[in-house]
């Protein structure tokens, strides 16, 4: 689960971590009224109107401007909210901005130099363990530092028995070259944000840029935190803060029957059970001429009324010409789940496009003969090569 | 012969009398698995499957000798299960489970690190040694003994390729679902590894997926110390970017995350991939 900027900065406040402040509006009115406060809490003109939505590169999309006045607030939220957000991060489409978040603009002038660096927290997967990620050339995505500078990378690794040290926070400081003030502040900033990414058991925690600001302050300018999913039982606090208007409908409605759907581009939907051979059968799809048009995963328990759901969610997308069902029945016996099949074309009416159902393991015989004596127009298969030569056949 | 897993294992069931504990370990004797007994805490004493129940690991190791631990508990206890079986001197842990929280692996992780055991999981559908013994939810009459060791992070793809070396006649010696998570116990080089040791295996079909570094590990160790043919398969070559695709485990980060660059690697190392899993058997037939 994805969290916004402004929901992560009060997680990040609440465990010590400084942040450039700002007040998250809902409409231009608020967003007058939040740039006054802000006005009067820094004693300076200027704000920054950032939009809300969860993915990156919002100022390439325009979704981030300065306004140097209340008139200026007034003009830029109301061109923001309500846009629709295209950034390299989002699809084509791009998404709606249903907030804003009005900000302190933290590059004003004074005695030191204004420094830009990169943090994050995250797992690493060869060592089980989380790591600080660090680089002194912030402001810009990660991935392209790592592409001009992968030598101004750092990494911290993290003993998950002993936690974030004193001297690891000292080595980072060092590395980033933070000086008086502003080194006290990086290593209050650097266990701040350790302490962040463990109590919300979080998967990511990315600060970019981390601002030294002409004063010394170590502020976080932007806020990226995506959580662990598996571990949201223990934190309601976080579920609560869910925005489902920033999901797919679609994924929404299939996550709630238990099912695991990705959309994608293509013209051939596929429902499976097991995550490893729905990835395999989209890329079946693939080599028999077609393109899967999504990643759907009935889990380890498909009964009939899930597979009925299934159908539905699938049939939504209008460029699906033909669907293929896969099936290793292993503890899910094929039988109940060809039973689901004819139950779902049953009860939707007409099922518009071909379907290709390929049931193996347990019970294979039995569920293809009652497909068969269903008297549906359901090509039926047993190999999965045979159900691959059907799609190539169907696309054609 | 075999790896991990034989007819004199003895084995207990974490989460023994619950639903999901009572169906797979009914599968697992009716396959001649010797399971031992199980564990339930607060239903210590009494009988479950005609065998008997314990509130502790422990306790369960020190009355039936047990060496081998499945886990079916919820999520939320899972870590603290395998830790359990850890400390009480459970040599393989097979934790079927699916959705622990990172946080929670990442410490059994370390705790491990230094004990004298083995994890295969977690969100795995386990290891079995065809007409010796199962520990795991896989169909067991897919399976066939035989000669070929199969590794896999995918369950049902397992299966998959299972059924085709019964089909053509070269059996399983054991096959291990390793899981789909992104911290797992046992990885793909640990499972190749036990493999290229075992002389009952001739050849070794490894499954992977997108995401994560384990393919490569396993496919440059094959290169410079392979000894039997590998058949390999790569899932997600449609998987879009930033998604995850059903597995924790499963979501391509960078470019090194995506299955043309496995394939790429698996290639290099001298592993006959193939393009399609329906293919898997045939192609491990004609290596031989």
């Amino acid at each position: 689960m994805n969290l916004h900027e402004y929901q992560s900065k009060e997680l990040l406040k609440k465990n010590g971590v400084d942040v450039a402040e700002g007040i998250v509006a809902n409409t231009v009115e608020e967003a007058v009224a939040a740039a006054k406060v802000m006005q009067e809490r820094t004693k300076r003109n200027e704000v920054i109107v950032k939009a809300q939505i969860h993915a990156g590169g919002r100022g390439k999309g325009g979704g981030i401007k300065l306004a140097r006045n209340l008139d200026e607030v007034k003009e830029k939220a109301g061109a923001i909210l309500g846009m629709q957000l295209i950034t390299p991060q989002t699809s084509a489409a791009g998404k709606k901005v249903h907030k804003i978040f009005i900000q302190e603009d933290a590059y004003y002038d004074g005695p030191s130099k204004i420094k830009e660096f990169y943090i994050s927290i995250l797992l690493n997967r060869n060592t089980s363990k989380n790591i600080i990620m660090y680089s002194t050339e912030g402001g810009m995505e990660i991935e392209l530092i790592a592409e001009k500078t992968p030598h101004l990378i750092f990494t911290e690794e993290v003993d998950p028995f002993l936690g974030l040290q004193d001297y690891q926070c000292r080595t980072i400081a060092f590395n980033l070259k933070v000086e008086g003030v502003a080194y006290g502040n990086m290593l209050k900033f650097l266990k701040g944000l350790y302490k962040t990414y463990n109590s919300i058991d979080a998967a990511l925690v990315e600060i970019n840029p981390v601002l030294n600001t002409t004063d010394d302050r170590i502020l976080a300018v932007d806020a990226k935190v995506r959580l662990d999913d598996n571990a949201l039982f223990r934190h309601p606090d976080l579920l609560a803060m869910r925005d489902l208007t920033e999901e797919d409908p679609t994924d929404v409605e299939a996550g709630n029957n238990k099912l695991n759907y990705v959309k994608l581009d293509g013209n051939v939907g596929c429902m499976v059970n097991g995550a490893g051979l729905a990835m395999a059968t989209m890329d079946i799809i693939q080599l028999a001429g077609g393109e899967p048009a999504n990643f759907l995963d009935v889990g380890g328990t498909a009964n009939a009324e899930r597979i009925e759901k299934a159908f539905q969610i699938i049939l939504k997308d209008p460029n699906v010409k033909a669907i293929l069902v896969n099936i290793f029945g292993g503890i899910v016996r094929c039988d109940r789940v060809a039973q689901g099949i004819v139950d779902a074309y049953k009860s939707i009416g007409n099922i518009p496009v071909p379907i290709i159902v390929r049931l193996q393991g347990t019970n294979a015989v039995e569920a293809k003969q009652l497909i068969e004596a269903s008297g549906l127009k359901v090509h039926s298969a047993i190999q999965l090569q045979e159900a691959a030569d059907l799609v190539t056949m169907l696309v054609k | 012969m075999s790896v991990l897993l034989n007819k004199d294992s003895r084995v207990l069931v974490q989460g023994f009398t619950g639903s999901e504990g009572t169906f797979h370990a009914t599968q697992m004797i009716d396959y001649g698995t010797n399971v031992v007994g199980g564990v339930t805490p607060r239903k210590g004493g009494s009988r479950h499957l005609d065998r008997p129940v314990f509130d502790m690991v422990a306790e369960a190791v020190e009355k039936t000798k047990a060496d081998t631990s499945i886990i079916f508990v919820p999520p939320a206890f899972a870590a603290d299960s395998i830790m359990e079986a850890a400390t009480a001197g459970i040599k393989l842990i097979v934790c079927i489970s699916e959705g622990i929280p990172v946080n929670d692996m990442i410490l059994v992780k370390r705790y491990l690190s230094d004990k004298d055991c083995r994890l295969i999981g977690p969100n795995c559908p386990g290891i079995i040694t065809p007409g010796e013994a199962k520990v795991g939810i896989m169909p067991a009459f897919i399976h066939q003994k035989g000669k070929i060791g199969v590794v896999s992070r995918s369950g049902t793809l397992t299966y998959e390729a299972v059924d085709q070396l019964t089909k053509t006649g070269l059996g399983q010696t054991t096959a291990i679902g390793i899981g789909g998570d992104p911290i797992i116990g046992t990885t793909m080089l640990d499972a190749i590894k036990l493999f290229m040791a075992d002389p009952a295996t001739e050849g070794i079909v490894m499954i992977g997926e997108i995401g994560g570094g384990m393919e490569a590990e396993a496919a440059y160790w094959i290169k410079e110390h392979g000894t039997k043919p590998v058949v390999g398969f790569i899932a997600g070559r449609t998987a879009p970017k930033g998604r995850t695709m059903g597995h924790a485990g499963a979501i391509i980060g960078g470019k090194a995350d995506t299955a043309d660059a496995k394939i790429e690697i698996l290639t290099h190392c001298n592993i006959a991939v193939v393009d399609s899993p329906a293919t898997i058997g045939e192609k491990m037939k004609s290596l031989l």
